[in-house]
């Protein structure tokens, strides 16, 4: 089988590519240029980060060369910077958190990149997600969390549909971290120990704000910090600046901790309060996908996941309007974020997920 | 079976040069600089070859200086001489927008140094044309360099009446001959100009291996210093074994080009036609004459030729968009640009640069893959839905 395999130059991904050589697929190593590296510092100097940089793409053409597959670099600059940056600065502007690796996978890797598999004669496309995908008798597809529970991304795949589920494989899903590092040794692949990629590939200081003043200055503006009751307690440079549930730079003295419980980007404000305030139990999301292609007609008993290290928690879930759930958590959940996530599962399987308004 | 259709980027040694730069690797080892035998017997084998590619360029050998490529020639021509004739006051360079990055970029950075640098604006067929070169010269005039013929769309530029034009006003007139080394008959007395660089590998030479020829009694300061090599134009223990390769290569380069010449021609015109009458919506880029023999650009709407090229060598055939070093990034071809095509044309270009193992099945493959793999690019819908 003619197989694509998306490569980032991490360890992940490059024993996914090995594990499908050396099953005897016929591999074909793309990674995706995604961002002009000079563009990420405002001194004009090209600057290097982490992930996502040339040194990226030099691994995976090393581990491409080590197992003896073609490997080529797909330039998706433009589409990265509409899909996936933009959407980055536009919801930290309206003051909410934005998860871009999510708008990358379905914008990019299960949409052009597999467009370019499918135009390639690749049966499928491969990635390094902790992920598994299993088929019932009835030929649907169900999405499941990686078998190793401390390293599953289904968080940030919930948008695939049963189409792109059918093109898209996940080698090392079943495997865990360690395995997969004992692989990469096993493979001689120089990655082998190469540390997991923490930030947003984009933002390699893992400085948010600054990168959102670059892109967006005339959307930002100053505003206040004020409590549950509206009393003014302090002065802060922008609603991109905070995220639910945030305690630190808050730029307060008080004597209890406080947390960001609300932004209001029209006003420009920030509300505050105690951390018992922080607890919510209802939420709304839009932009809903149902893997299995169909919204349930009833509330739906499920566990729900807000962000990538949330424990899922017991819930009800119900389509509202067109691609719309309304869902109820059993106990209230710290820090609801608009735009996070919110993943629904049952058991370990993915059903669904929108974003969170 | 692969098929290799990128000669323009670099050709494949050609076996005969393989053969005795192996065993000049082995026997000819000795510093062509040294008195004594080991020395004596380096020097000859690079008296040979100098004497081969002085032969190649219709020139004298002792106005071949040997250097390490097409932009180390580049370099040297034209910091050479804009260091030599900076003294006289001229202070001013001409080149042409469609040059290699070589010239350009070395243009460029002698602009951050205080030169005036003038680039002439090419037409839509990709030819300088005489009456810019007037335009733009002036007594101020230290050099001007346009490249012979052109790596990504083949065209021959007027370099004869160009130079004429440079040597009125007295100003020295350097050719970037790497593209039209071992594709056009090379002379310099008809060619009429000063300097002209070359690099080995575009005629199934070794890479590592260049000459500039430079006119006697042109003066240069060369940019690196150190030892006398080179009659004091180029410092360094020469690479005696690729310069062999070099001469090697010139010798059958020279040799083989009254009939390679034609041969690609007919081929290159084969292909060309195919492709324009199967895929819909190709253009040629840049005039059909005069152009090398071996090149044609293309442009292929609604295709971007990233994808078109990764296509085609997944099916076996190696093509480049552009140059090769552009290739990894989606700046669409200068040169191209320069001829004003629009921006949807620059990022649909592929160009076909054929070559001495080339056949006739090679074209009738190309023809064949390169229709459905347009269709195939073009009818892309995402599986996302989103498009």
């Amino acid at each position: 089988m003619r197989i694509v395999v998306a490569m980032s130059g991490g360890v992940d991904s490059s024993v996914a590519a090995a594990l499908l050589a050396e099953q005897g697929h016929d591999v074909i190593g793309v990674s995706m240029q995604l961002y002009d590296q000079g563009q990420t510092t405002v001194s004009g100097q090209k600057a290097f980060g982490t992930c996502c940089t040339i040194d990226d793409l030099y691994d995976a053409r090393r581990v491409a060369a080590t197992i003896g597959i073609p490997h080529y670099i797909v330039n998706f600059e433009s589409q990265f910077g509409e899909h996936v940056v933009s959407n980055f600065v536009r919801e930290y502007v309206a003051g909410r958190t934005p998860i871009p690796c999510s708008h990358c996978n379905s914008e990019l890797k299960f949409a052009e990149l597999l467009d370019r598999a499918r135009a390639y004669d690749a049966d499928q496309l491969a990635t390094g997600h902790y992920a598994r995908i299993e088929q019932d008798a009835s030929g649907r597809y169900h999405l499941h969390r990686g078998a190793d529970n401390s390293k599953d991304q289904t968080y940030f795949l919930f948008s695939l549909t049963q189409r792109q589920l059918a093109r898209a494989t996940f080698p090392v899903g079943h495997l865990d971290k360690d395995t997969v590092r004992a692989h990469a040794h096993r493979l001689k692949l120089g990655v082998a120990s190469k540390p997991d990629s923490q930030e947003i590939c984009f933002v390699p200081d893992g400085d948010y704000a600054a990168f959102v003043e670059r892109q967006a200055p005339a959307a930002l503006r100053a505003g206040t910090v004020v409590d549950g009751e509206g009393r003014v307690l302090g002065m802060h440079g922008g609603v991109h600046r905070f995220t639910i549930g945030q305690r630190k730079g808050l730029g307060l003295s008080t004597s209890e901790p406080l947390y960001v419980l609300a932004i209001k980007p029209d006003e420009a404000q920030v509300v505050v309060g105690s951390k018992d305030a922080l607890g919510r139990t209802a939420l709304t999301a839009a932009t809903v996908n149902w893997v299995s292609g169909i919204a349930p007609s009833a509330w739906l008993p499920i566990t729900a996941q807000i962000r990538h290290r949330h424990a899922a928690a017991p819930a009800r879930v119900r389509a509202t309007d067109e691609g719309r759930v309304e869902l109820e958590f059993d106990t209230p959940q710290t820090a609801v974020t608009p735009g996070q996530a919110v993943v629904f599962y049952n058991g370990d399987e993915v059903l669904g997920g929108g974003w969170i308004d | 079976m692969r098929i290799y259709l990128d000669h323009n980027a670099t050709t494949p040694l050609d076996p005969l040069v393989a053969d005795r730069m192996a065993l000049a690797m082995r026997e000819v080892w000795g510093n062509a600089s040294s008195v004594h035998h080991f020395g004596q017997q380096a020097k000859a084998a690079l008296d040979e070859a100098r004497g081969a590619v002085a032969s190649f360029m219709g020139a004298d050998a002792s106005e071949i200086v040997f250097t390490a490529g097409g932009t180390e020639s580049d370099n040297l021509a034209i910091r050479g001489a804009a260091e030599a004739l900076e003294p006289g006051g001229r202070r001013h360079l001409i080149t042409s927008a469609i040059e290699h990055e070589a010239v350009l970029n070395t243009m460029k950075a002698l602009a951050r140094r205080g030169w005036r640098v003038t680039i002439l604006a090419v037409d839509a067929s990709g030819v300088v044309s005489p009456d810019r070169l007037r335009e733009a010269i002036t007594d101020d005039t230290a050099l001007v360099s346009v490249m012979h013929a052109n790596n990504e769309i083949g065209t021959i530029q007027p370099i004869a009446a160009l130079a004429a034009i440079a040597h009125e006003r007295g100003a020295l007139f350097h050719t970037d001959a790497v593209q039209s080394a071992g594709k056009l008959p090379l002379d310099m007395t008809s060619l009429g100009v000063d300097l002209a660089s070359i690099a080995g590998h575009k005629f199934y030479g070794p890479k590592g291996t260049g000459a500039l020829w430079l006119k006697r009694g042109v003066r240069l300061v060369p940019p690196a210093s150190g030892g006398k090599q080179e009659r004091n134009r180029r410092a360094g223990t020469e690479n005696v074994p690729a310069l062999v390769g070099l001469g090697v290569a010139a010798d059958v380069a020279q040799r083989k080009l009254a009939s390679e010449g034609p041969r690609l021609g007919a081929l290159r015109d084969r292909l060309e036609a195919g492709i324009l009458t199967t895929v819909t919506g190709s253009e040629r880029n840049g005039a059909a004459s005069p152009r090398t023999p071996n090149t044609t650009n293309l442009s292929i709407a609604r295709v971007e030729s990233e994808s078109l090229l990764i296509g085609l060598d997944l099916a076996g055939i190696a093509v480049s968009s552009g140059s090769a070093c552009s290739s990894g990034t989606l700046e669409p071809s200068h040169v191209l640009k320069a001829m004003g095509l629009s921006h949807g044309r620059t990022l649909g270009s592929i160009r076909f640069s054929l070559g001495a193992a080339t056949t006739d099945a090679d074209i009738d493959r190309v023809i064949e893959v390169l229709p459905p793999l347009v269709e195939k690019l073009r009818s892309l819908t995402t599986v996302g839905g989103r498009k």
